[in-house]
């Protein structure tokens, strides 16, 4: 693990033909790569943030809205079901559902006269991917995101009614700032949960160009074959996921004083 | 004010006041319904959003003829069974080797240098610092030339693959293991079987790898199930596996590949009921995310 390691930061400064270089970084900037940077981060940011927002509503639907107890159960199993199902199968499984024959898009032209496709839609594209992407996003923030809402306690609440609060004053007083680290640690879980993500998007849409696609490329040396391009592109995505994870841990150190009583 | 009717703002003050507290009582319980239903609402289109994709996978490879045909055609397909018994084997072997280091270093640290556990911790975060596609352009250009050329032959390129499935399992593997250590008292087990005259490498055996049979057989059922569908890590090294034979499928066959997916989305799911099965007789927990 250490060995790769090094020699990724080792070679992200060389060039062909093995002499110290910086312009592997320089690289960086060039259009293509950053094209990529901003296409991945985008597409993290869209389903981070929307699959923590409709994670959070369905953990707490099960959990606080008075749903039989039953389909907390039902939930959280397919959760960890659909978090780990991803890749080409998930890949293939949206392809079918909403691709150009799948059987979504051709109920909505049936039912609706709604041709997605005549309005522009595109599974290969960056919303597609986004799309895709939620399927695993959103499973993964119940996930997480459940063992807090079960740390909300009842009287709390209570308490905080008897006080004469009223629901939405209970949410802005008490309920959100105690789950708010929990919900951004979360967010960000999800970010890299999405930025790292390569198989699903490789099987989807070969062409979007972001980042990990790129590596895979340089990698499999397809056009501008420049392994020192490659090292530089990989540590540009370690060092995201790296200011990732620790925005991640600080958080998660703040929200388990509330979750361990 | 807050929940009352339109219409009962046009009254006196005071007359609403007395109609609030009146109305008080009935009240909570229609905005809990309304509540209720809301949440309803959302249950199921998260549901439906859930259902939908495999709906849409089943219908498909039903659409093959004869009825049924783009199952049996895949079983048929020797590559499956081979892709399939690949990654399988390759994926025992990662669990077991995977045990072997993470119980050891758990147990210790636990044990011994607990203030470590933190830096052991984020070790164990690494591999999603490092996304798979990251990690396999670092062992392929680490290893592919000398003096260590592994990609060169097939045993090389398995020790890569499997090496790289150990550190994709870490994260997984290091929680099960913790979570079942804190639920057994390590201190007085290994100073009992000390005091009995075992040495390490039998308590270890005999004391503290029965007692987490059921943290490792959940954190092993996961392994398997990201590593039997893993992608990105195989396709590089160029591996005979399960994921890479059903991307190349999506490219060539037309109902075969929803058959295989819904077969691969079965087995993930048989691997998470039997870890909620184990997560019910004992400590483990279904853990999350897998390969992408």
């Amino acid at each position: 693990m250490l060995i790769p390691t090094i020699y990724l930061v080792v070679g992200s400064f060389r060039d062909n033909a093995g002499e110290f270089t910086v312009q592997n970084y320089a690289d960086l900037g060039s259009d293509l790569t950053r094209q990529a940077y901003l296409t991945s981060i985008e597409i993290s940011l869209v389903t981070a943030i929307a699959g923590a927002i409709l994670g959070f509503l369905l953990a707490f639907a099960v959990i606080s809205g008075g749903l039989p107890p039953v389909f907390r159960g039902a939930l959280m199993t397919f959760s960890g079901v659909a978090s780990n199902f991803a890749g080409i199968p998930l890949a293939l499984a949206f392809i079918f559902t909403i691709g150009r024959t799948g059987l979504v898009t051709a109920l909505l032209v049936d039912l609706f006269g709604l041709n997605i496709y005549g309005a522009g839609f595109k599974l290969f594209s960056k919303l597609g991917i986004e799309i895709v992407y939620l399927y695993f996003q959103f499973p993964l923030m119940v996930l997480i995101i459940a063992p807090a809402i079960d740390g909300l306690r009842r009287d709390w609440r209570e308490a905080s009614e008897n006080m004469g609060a009223s629901s939405a004053q209970y949410w802005r007083y008490v309920a959100l700032p105690i789950l708010t680290p929990s919900i951004l640690g979360a967010t960000i879980l999800l970010f890299g949960n999405s930025f790292g993500a390569q198989a699903t998007a490789f099987q989807l849409a070969p062409l979007v160009n972001i980042a990990p696609l790129l590596i895979g490329r340089q990698l499999s040396g397809d056009v501008l074959h420049n392994p020192g391009l490659g090292y530089a592109l990989a540590m540009g995505m370690v060092v995201i996921m790296g200011i990732t994870i620790l925005g991640y841990s600080l958080l998660q150190r703040r929200s388990e004083r509330w979750l361990r009583r | 004010m807050t929940f009352g009717g339109g219409g009962v703002n046009t009254l006196h003050p005071e007359l609403e006041v007395m109609l609030e507290s009146s109305a008080a009582a009935p009240r909570p319980r229609r905005r809990i319904s309304l509540s209720r239903l809301w949440w309803w609402l959302v249950f199921i289109l998260g549901a439906l959003y859930f259902i939908l994709p495999l709906v849409g996978t089943l219908a498909f490879s039903l659409r093959a003829q004869p009825f049924g045909a783009a199952y049996t055609n895949s079983i048929a397909d020797p590559q499956f069974f081979a892709t399939l018994r690949y990654s399988f084997v390759i994926g025992i072997i990662t669990v077991i080797v995977s045990i072997l280091i993470i119980v050891p270093t758990a147990f210790w640290v636990r044990l011994k240098v607990p203030r470590w556990r933190p830096i052991i911790e984020f070790i164990t975060l690494l591999p999603f610092v490092v996304p798979p596609v990251v990690l396999v352009f670092g062992l392929v250009t680490t290893y592919s030339r000398p003096p260590v050329p592994l990609t060169n032959t097939d045993f090389g390129s398995n020790v890569l693959v499997i090496s790289a499935y150990v550190i994709l399992s870490f994260p997984y593997m290091y929680r099960a293991v913790d979570t079942g250590l804190r639920a057994i008292d390590v201190q007085s087990l290994t100073e009992a079987s000390q005091s009995l005259g075992a040495g390490w490498l039998r308590l270890l055996w005999e004391v503290i790898f029965p007692n987490l049979r059921v943290a490792l057989l959940s954190g092993a059922f996961l392994t398997l199930a990201i590593v039997i569908g893993e992608f990105t890590i195989a396709t590089f090294l160029a591996r005979p596996a399960f994921g890479p034979y059903i991307s190349l499928l999506g490219g060539n066959k037309a109902y075969e590949p929803a058959a295989v997916s819904l077969i691969s989305f079965g087995l993930t799911w048989l691997a998470m009921i039997m870890i909620s099965l184990l997560g019910r007789a004992g400590p483990g927990r279904v853990q999350i995310a897998g390969a992408r």
